[in-house]
């Protein structure tokens, strides 16, 4: 594999800014002016000096061959992270333009580049290290019961909640607000049951979300009415519905499955930003497996997550399935290569294909409110003061989903359409369809939509 | 997507609905079980019901397609510019800190002569990039046209979707794809007849940049029954390819009810130094003007006419002189500046323009009359009056409060050939210095030619020398960030160090000045890749 054919688009190396601030300032840095210097090794380290505000130029240091996405270091004082100076870094090694030469790293990266290949070799060895389990498996025992009683208090609690609304009526909801489902959601939150807080918060939002709310929240109540019951009952379920019903409560998850090795394709991958904490959701797909697999990563208030997969790439690693049913979540192993530009595009459905599949995924998750899939030969088509994806053979489409009609990525969907057929990726669910990449008739690349 | 209860009814959902709002202390739920509480029953059952309802979900009908997007025939942007693009795009303005400019090149700056070297190069924007190149042309009216070239037919398709973006659809010269072209003539009747004016504007732009003859045949139609400013803004749009042939109309407009479309028909039949207008204007203003020999030297003698008559005013003179203006002068410079300048050699026994402008000029005329003759050699685009007018770049005059000032300079300049224009300049330059010389710098073609080029990098070397601060020459500096020959970059390197500062400097300027160079240098460097990434490989 040469150098060039592992360097990211600057699209990818944008992707990975925090906020549009910092792509702005990092776009501002992605050229040859600033920086003395730089240089890459075949192993995928990059680094550079940049002038900045005052006497030192700040060093700038990036690994991108990282299975955990790029890792960055830079002495200049910003909190963002990656800093502007990482971007630009990334984006001068991207365009491949000015002297970004191969070669031997300045002892100021070399030394920080050689610690974290200790890391990455000690934590790949680790396992073995730690496979004698916890230290104190009866205190951890201890500890997940006294949990699992206080999730039980609370389910009971959020029974008899939901018993009071639906004897006074739901139109009574209307009128007490949002400050007591609020409460409720607290309450769940010391139950240590984040999960059914978060179902709470939702239904506390329902009666100001415009017509039709009634069937809405009674749906939301009958699911949530449904998840208690399933972990006060769970010892009676399948173990893999078990397992789905205490993720969907809360519990942490690990990934427990085979690891599979595969070329996984990025398909997508977006931010849920959220006051204390970023989730970021990266969407795979095994070109060999066929699998798709959803990699979560979460950065604290203000950060990036540090797991990045620009879209397009494909990297050869091995993913392991957490536990439960009708979910795809797995977990990044090991990775055997820096991941690379590709052209491969993952197999598309059929709209009727894509709801069918959705339906099947509920007997398995009832909980779950969309799917991921591919559409194959859609058309963006405007209806209903909204938009849709029509089938461009057959006579049916799927909705957008009001979220998805309202972002910008909407318009670059259109644009890259022209009212002709393409390939796009998203979520499919009772809401609608979520569009996040696409790809146009022909040759081009993955466009990102989210 | 349709699983609702209008399209398959399911009574029992709606019994769930209507319990659940009524709540079961007063609607007893449907079918519950014995054992289970009213509220548990009617959530068990809402339950089952919501992931039935979820599960048998089906795609809705399909709306109609839309038309497609026209086909853009032009060769795909080259990978490497279209990172560029997405680069220059997301550098968006109103989001900078407004502060120092430090170092780094201005991307927003570099955009509109990246737009003018796609377009001349005939590319076609990259589909995805096409709301982001309309958003920026709905913030920018100066890159508007530029933008819009290169957006291409997909855009204007776009724009018909989205009414953040109608603005495109008005703004598009040369029509696009939403104007008839015109030899679709019905389609061009009913546009003409029943179009919005900004609509009708814009179909006689367009056809008049194609077709001259046919706009003014389309204009001269209605034109009775056009209103008063319609009539102006359509008798602006023959500006464009305005020649001899239109003479008839305009002649005829000089008689319109309206002054201002009086004054532009004048002003129009004035270009064209072979019109009847033109004619009666030179015999006019020749009477106002003669050689005294009976000085030491031959001299100009001004004589202003005494009256505006009728016959002036219908010939587009404005008769009453703005205040503080004497009302002779005022008509007299119109005369002269309506007047072709070949009259004048005629006239004044077959001097050359230059030796008719060297002529000495009686009873401080000067300065009215070479105004007038600048004017004219503007509208008419007389190379050889410009010349004369413009004088040696060195002249003491040049720089200085002389007969012609800086900005009718700079127009005059327009009318020269490109590499003409560019030493005149060099050569004001190197005799004046920099501080003058923003509104020349200006017309000359971009990039700058080498001597000019030249001459402004010593330039700002010397103000440097001087001590004085940068940023008092901010704006030639921004200029020649964007107009210097990348080629030049080199030359700058033994610029970009910080002096030592010599004792009358002012303060810190050093630092700033090598700052400024590198962010110059630096710059010109990225306009050069910038320019590769255009070439197809």
């Amino acid at each position: 594999m040469t150098q060039q054919g592992v360097r990211w688009t600057a699209d990818q190396v944008l992707a990975l800014a925090p906020d549009s601030t910092s792509r702005k300032a990092g776009s501002g840095l992605g050229t040859a002016g600033p920086w003395s210097g730089t240089g890459s090794s075949r192993e995928g380290a990059v680094w550079g000096l940049c002038e900045g505000g005052g006497g030192l130029p700040y060093r700038t240091v990036v690994d991108t061959a990282d299975a955990a996405g790029p890792a960055y270091r830079c002495s200049c004082p910003s909190r963002k992270f990656p800093c502007k100076h990482a971007l630009g870094l990334l984006l001068l090694w991207s365009g491949g333009e000015g002297s970004m030469p191969a070669g031997q790293a300045p002892d100021w990266a070399e030394e920080w580049i050689a610690g974290r290949r200790r890391a990455q070799e000690k934590r790949e060895a680790g396992p073995t290290g730690s496979a004698t389990g916890p230290a104190d498996p009866e205190g951890a025992r201890r500890r997940a019961e006294r949990r699992a009683e206080r999730i039980t208090s609370g389910a009971t609690e959020l029974e008899e909640r939901l018993a009071d609304l639906l004897r006074s009526g739901l139109a009574s909801a209307e009128q007490s607000g949002y400050g007591l489902w609020e409460e409720t959601a607290a309450r769940m939150v010391d139950a240590q049951a984040p999960g059914l807080a978060a179902r709470v918060r939702e239904l506390g939002s329902i009666p100001a979300s415009g017509p039709g709310w009634p069937v809405r929240l009674l749906e939301e109540c009958a699911l949530l009415h449904l998840l208690d019951q399933g972990w006060l009952h769970r010892e009676r379920l399948p173990d893999a519905l078990a397992a789905t019903v205490r993720a969907r409560v809360g519990l942490p998850s690990s990934a427990v499955g085979p690891p599979v090795r595969d070329q996984w394709l990025v398909l997508a991958q977006y931010d849920t930003p959220d006051p204390k904490l970023t989730t970021r959701r990266i969407w795979l797909h095994g070109t060999t497996s066929g699998r798709t697999a959803l990699l979560l990563s979460y950065g604290a208030a203000g950060r990036a997550p540090e797991l990045s997969l620009p879209v397009g790439l494909a990297l050869d690693a091995e993913l392991s399935a957490h536990a439960g049913t009708g979910q795809q979540r797995m977990s990044l192993g090991e990775q055997f290569a820096p991941p690379v530009p590709t052209g491969i595009r993952p197999p598309g459905v059929t709209p009727t294909e894509a709801t069918a599949r959705y339906g099947d995924t509920l007997r398995r998750d009832p909980w779950q409110v969309s799917v991921p899939v591919t559409l194959d030969a859609v058309v963006p088509t405007p209806a209903d003061g909204s938009w849709q994806l029509a089938d461009a053979e057959g006579d049916t489409a799927l909705p957008l989903t009001r979220l998805a009609a309202s972002r910008p990525g909407l318009w670059r969907l259109v644009a890259l359409s022209g009212g002709a057929p393409l390939r796009v990726f998203g979520e499919c669910g009772h809401r609608g369809f979520t569009p996040l990449t696409a790809w146009p008739t022909g040759a081009g690349e993955a466009v990102r939509l989210c | 997507m349709n699983a609702h209860p209008s399209r398959l009814p399911t009574p029992a959902w709606e019994d769930l609905v209507t319990a659940a709002l009524l709540g079961t202390d007063r609607r007893t739920p449907p079918g519950a079980a014995p054992g289970r509480s009213a509220p548990a029953a009617l959530l068990d059952a809402a339950a089952a019901e919501t992931v039935r309802r979820r599960a048998g979900l089906r795609p809705g009908p399909a709306a109609p397609l839309l038309e497609p997007a026209p086909e853009d025939p032009r060769p795909k942007l080259p990978v490497a510019a279209a990172r560029r693009l997405a680069f220059l795009l997301a550098d968006r303005p109103g989001t900078g800190t407004g502060g120092r400019r430090g170092t780094a090149p201005d991307l927003m700056e570099l955009l509109p002569q990246w737009l003018t070297a796609v377009n001349t190069r005939g590319f076609a924007a990259p589909a995805e990039s096409l709301p982001a190149l309309l958003d920026a042309a709905r913030g920018r009216t100066d890159l508007r046209a530029a933008a819009l070239e290169f957006a291409g037919p997909r855009a204007l398709w776009l724009a018909r979707l989205n009414p953040d973006w109608r603005f495109a659809l008005r703004a598009t010269p040369g029509g696009g794809a939403s104007l008839p072209g015109p030899d679709e003539r019905r389609r061009v009747e009913t546009l003409w007849q029943e179009g919005l004016f900004a609509e009708r504007v814009a179909l006689l732009a367009a056809i008049r940049f194609r077709a001259p003859d046919a706009a003014r045949e389309l204009l001269a139609a209605t034109w009775s029954t056009e209103r008063a400013e319609d009539r102006l803004m359509f008798l602006d749009s023959l500006r464009t390819g305005l020649s001899a042939r239109d003479e008839p109309f305009l002649e005829q407009a000089l008689a319109d009810r309206s002054r201002n479309v009086r004054a532009t028909a004048a002003e129009l039949l004035s270009a064209l130094p072979g019109s009847a207008l033109a004619a009666r204007m030179a015999v006019r203003a020749g009477t106002c003007v003669a050689v005294d020999h009976t000085a030491d030297t031959p001299t100009l003698v001004v004589e202003a006419p005494h009256e505006c008559d009728a016959a002036m005013e219908r010939d587009g003179v404005s008769a009453k002189a703005p205040p503080g203006r004497g009302e002779r002068s005022w008509w007299f410079g119109q005369l002269v500046e309506a007047a072709p300048l070949a009259a004048w050699q005629a006239r004044l026994g077959g001097r050359t323009p230059q030796e008719i402008v060297a002529l000495p000029v009686a009873d401080d005329w000067l300065s009215e009359l070479h105004a007038a003759w600048c004017r004219a050699a503007v509208r008419q685009r007389d190379a050889d009056w410009s010349r004369a007018l413009l004088g040696a770049p060195s002249s003491p005059g040049a720089g200085g409060p002389g007969a012609v000032s800086l900005a009718e300079r700079a127009k005059l300049l327009g009318t020269l050939p490109v590499a003409e224009r560019a030493d005149w300049v060099a050569g004001f330059i190197a005799a004046h210095g920099l501080s003058e010389a923003f509104q020349l710098l200006g017309v000359c073609a971009v990039p700058w030619a080498g001597p000019l080029g030249r001459s402004v990098v010593d330039a700002l070397n010397i103000a440097r020398d001087a001590g004085s601060y940068p940023w008092s020459f901010s704006g030639v500096m921004g200029l020649a960030e964007r107009c210097l020959d990348p080629a030049e970059a080199t030359r700058l390197d033994a610029l970009l160090a910080v002096p030592d500062e010599p004792e009358d400097a002012s303060p810190g300027a050093g630092g700033y000045w090598a700052e400024a160079f590198q962010r110059l240098g630096r710059t010109l460097r990225l306009r050069a890749v910038m320019a590769q990434e255009l070439e197809v490989p």
